[in-house]
């Protein structure tokens, strides 16, 4: 098996490619750049970089007013952070402008581990992709982070793009070519679908080959782009498969489930079921217990197909 | 073709033109035209928040002197072409002071001053609060307070690395400095020896629940700007030759950012505005309006 890799070391090195193709590109962080990777931009170009410090509404603030000035500014800090401290000034300092500023956070969801609750961005998702204009991204390995992140600065407006702390094992290959706003097919199937993000998507992939063995064949939907979100791949999972289960490292509320959800009640409804942390935060612990414990793990997702799949008319 | 003069442009039609071919505004006003301007700007003001029955009067009222300073005598600026990169940047922060900027920027002749009657209505341009992606000259979307500098922040160093010579003027409320963020990007202008940005504070010494002293004491306010590593400049807030007087000393301090603590009456120039916390957000009636333009003729 190939060896995990870096989400944020592939951001890291993206943004320093970006920076030397385009001079536009700035970089902010607040106080966390060896965490984000930032640095290694910082290294290459101090007069594009700006460290904000421990103040990430003045650098929500700072990027805002850079990209009304023609700059592409890439902040970064963890996602528990932005937009969560800083909810306001990204709701009026650039999704209401739509000004052309790209958030990159990291150590997102639970995986961040034993830093316990104030540091699990469980709420992130849910909170960016209710401000209308900020397209919303969460790669599934480190092949899809540096596709997103050069697709980020190539599009025009507002993006989130979250990742998380751990090395991720790869679900691409060198020539995959991330394509905003599409749902990527990832495994074929008609007895149900698992639409997943970020790191779920291996872990659904891996329960869809567990269940296979059962005479189970589910359909696997990598749902990188967030917002927009892919309604046509929705549908047709739903009228092909006649079952959904949704698999994100976020609170059941406001993300993946409930995205996909509005599209599934209004267009074609089936049975759904939702693979994500219940209404609760959770504490200190590693990576893979904390996902066991708050049901973030294959066999959930399992669980989770079998459930909807007995509910199908 | 010859400059447009500060009278010429008054009410003139904006339409869309390019760089190469709009014209700089001109800045040659004598004191005694700004003075005039002022006291047509805060009839503009009484007018349009009358006729909205909504809106800032006692905020908008405090910041006119400043206002008509940096729009005709000192900001670079092109009213037929809003987006010019080599312009000067006015950023404001106090985006509830939005009926002052809207006069402002008619008279300049970015739009039509006839438009300044549709504040505040349904698709009007002149929202209740600064929106940049409608209003032409409007750089930042504001009224959630305290985010203004930050901004502005990111304008000037975006024009340093390009190494372009714009100036970035930002004005907030002295209320609005209860606001950590201010203090945040206070820190961040200093750290990074910010010159090319100006912060002008609209002293009224008042905000909504009444004097900033009762609800939120500022002071050492002129020292808390000096131990954030600024320069602080303190002048009367009504007397244009003193405010032309400090930007133009702001524009010669070098390495370190300059405030300039402008001291003001909340709701000037209307006798019954005058630090009146009541009119912070409160439109006048119909013989309000009659008495305050009675005041201003």
């Amino acid at each position: 098996m190939v060896e995990p890799v870096s989400v944020r070391e592939a951001y890291g090195k993206a943004l320093l490619e970006l920076g030397m193709e385009n001079q536009d590109i700035v970089a902010l962080d607040a106080d966390l750049s060896r965490s984000t990777m930032t640095r290694f931009f910082a290294r290459e170009f101090p007069e594009r970089f700006f460290e904000c410090g421990i103040a990430e509404q003045n650098m929500i603030g700072i990027a805002a007013g850079m990209a009304a000035a023609g700059k592409i500014p890439f902040a970064s800090t963890f996602a528990v952070f932005v937009p969560g401290r800083c909810f306001d000034q990204v709701r009026m300092s650039i999704a209401q402008p739509g000004l052309n500023v790209k958030l990159v956070t990291t150590h997102g969801g639970l995986s961040v581990g034993e830093d316990g609750t104030s540091h699990q961005s469980i709420e992130d998702l849910s909170l960016i992709c209710s401000l209308p204009g900020f397209t919303v991204i969460v790669p599934a390995d480190a092949i899809e982070t540096t596709e997103a992140v050069k697709v980020a600065a190539a599009t025009l407006g507002p993006f989130y793009i979250r990742l998380c702390r751990p090395k991720l094992p790869l679900v691409y290959g060198d020539d995959y070519r991330f394509n905003l706003g599409k749902a990527v097919m990832m495994k074929q199937g008609g007895d149900a679908t698992i639409i997943a993000i970020g790191l779920m998507v291996k872990s659904a992939l891996e329960a869809a080959s567990e269940l296979e063995r059962e005479g189970i064949y589910c359909r696997v939907l990598n749902m990188s782009t967030l917002k927009p979100i892919d309604k046509a791949a929705i549908v047709q999972a739903a009228a092909e498969t006649g079952a959904i289960v949704t698999a994100e490292e976020h609170l059941e509320h406001g993300g993946l489930g409930s995205l996909v959800a509005q599209v599934v009640a209004k267009n074609r409804p089936v049975p759904m079921e939702f693979i994500a942390i219940k209404d609760s935060y959770a504490k200190s612990g590693k990576p893979s217990e904390l996902l066991e414990r708050y049901g973030l793990t294959e066999r959930d997702i399992e669980r989770g197909v079998k459930s909807a799949i007995k509910r199908k008319r | 073709m010859a400059k447009k003069s500060l009278a010429e442009t008054g009410g003139s039609k904006s339409t869309s033109a390019t760089s190469a071919e709009a014209e700089v505004f001109s800045l040659s006003a004598s004191v005694a035209e700004m003075e005039a301007m002022a006291k047509k700007l805060r009839r503009h003001i009484v007018t349009m928040v009358g006729k909205a029955g909504s809106g800032h009067p006692g905020g908008s009222l405090s910041a006119v002197e400043i206002v008509t300073a940096l729009y005709f005598k000192l900001m670079r600026h092109k009213p037929l072409d809003p987006q010019w990169p080599d312009r000067d940047r006015f950023i404001l922060s106090k985006g509830h002071a939005a009926p002052l900027l809207y006069a402002t920027l008619a008279e300049c002749g970015y739009f039509p001053v006839e438009e300044l009657l549709t504040l505040r209505q349904m698709d009007s341009r002149l929202q209740g609060h600064t929106d940049r992606t409608i209003t032409p000259g409007v750089e930042m979307s504001s009224g959630s307070l305290g985010q203004g500098l930050s901004f502005a922040l990111g304008a000037a160093l975006a024009g340093r690395i390009d190494g372009q010579d714009y100036h970035v003027y930002v004005l907030l409320g002295d209320g609005e400095c209860n606001e950590g963020q201010v203090w945040e990007a206070a820190m961040a202008t200093a750290h990074y020896n910010v010159d090319n940005l100006t912060a002008i504070v609209d002293n009224n010494g008042q905000q909504i629940d009444g004097w900033n002293c009762d609800v939120m004491s500022l002071d050492p306010f002129a020292g808390k700007w000096q131990a954030f590593g600024w320069k602080v400049i303190e002048v009367d807030g009504h007397s244009i030759p003193q405010l032309i007087d400090a930007f133009k000393e702001a524009q010669k301090v070098k390495g370190q950012p300059t405030v300039i603590i402008a001291h003001t009456v909340k709701g000037k120039g209307v006798s019954f505005m005058e630090n009146n916390p009541d009119f912070h957000g409160k439109a006048p009636n119909a013989i309000e309006i009659e008495l305050a333009l009675k005041e201003l003729e």
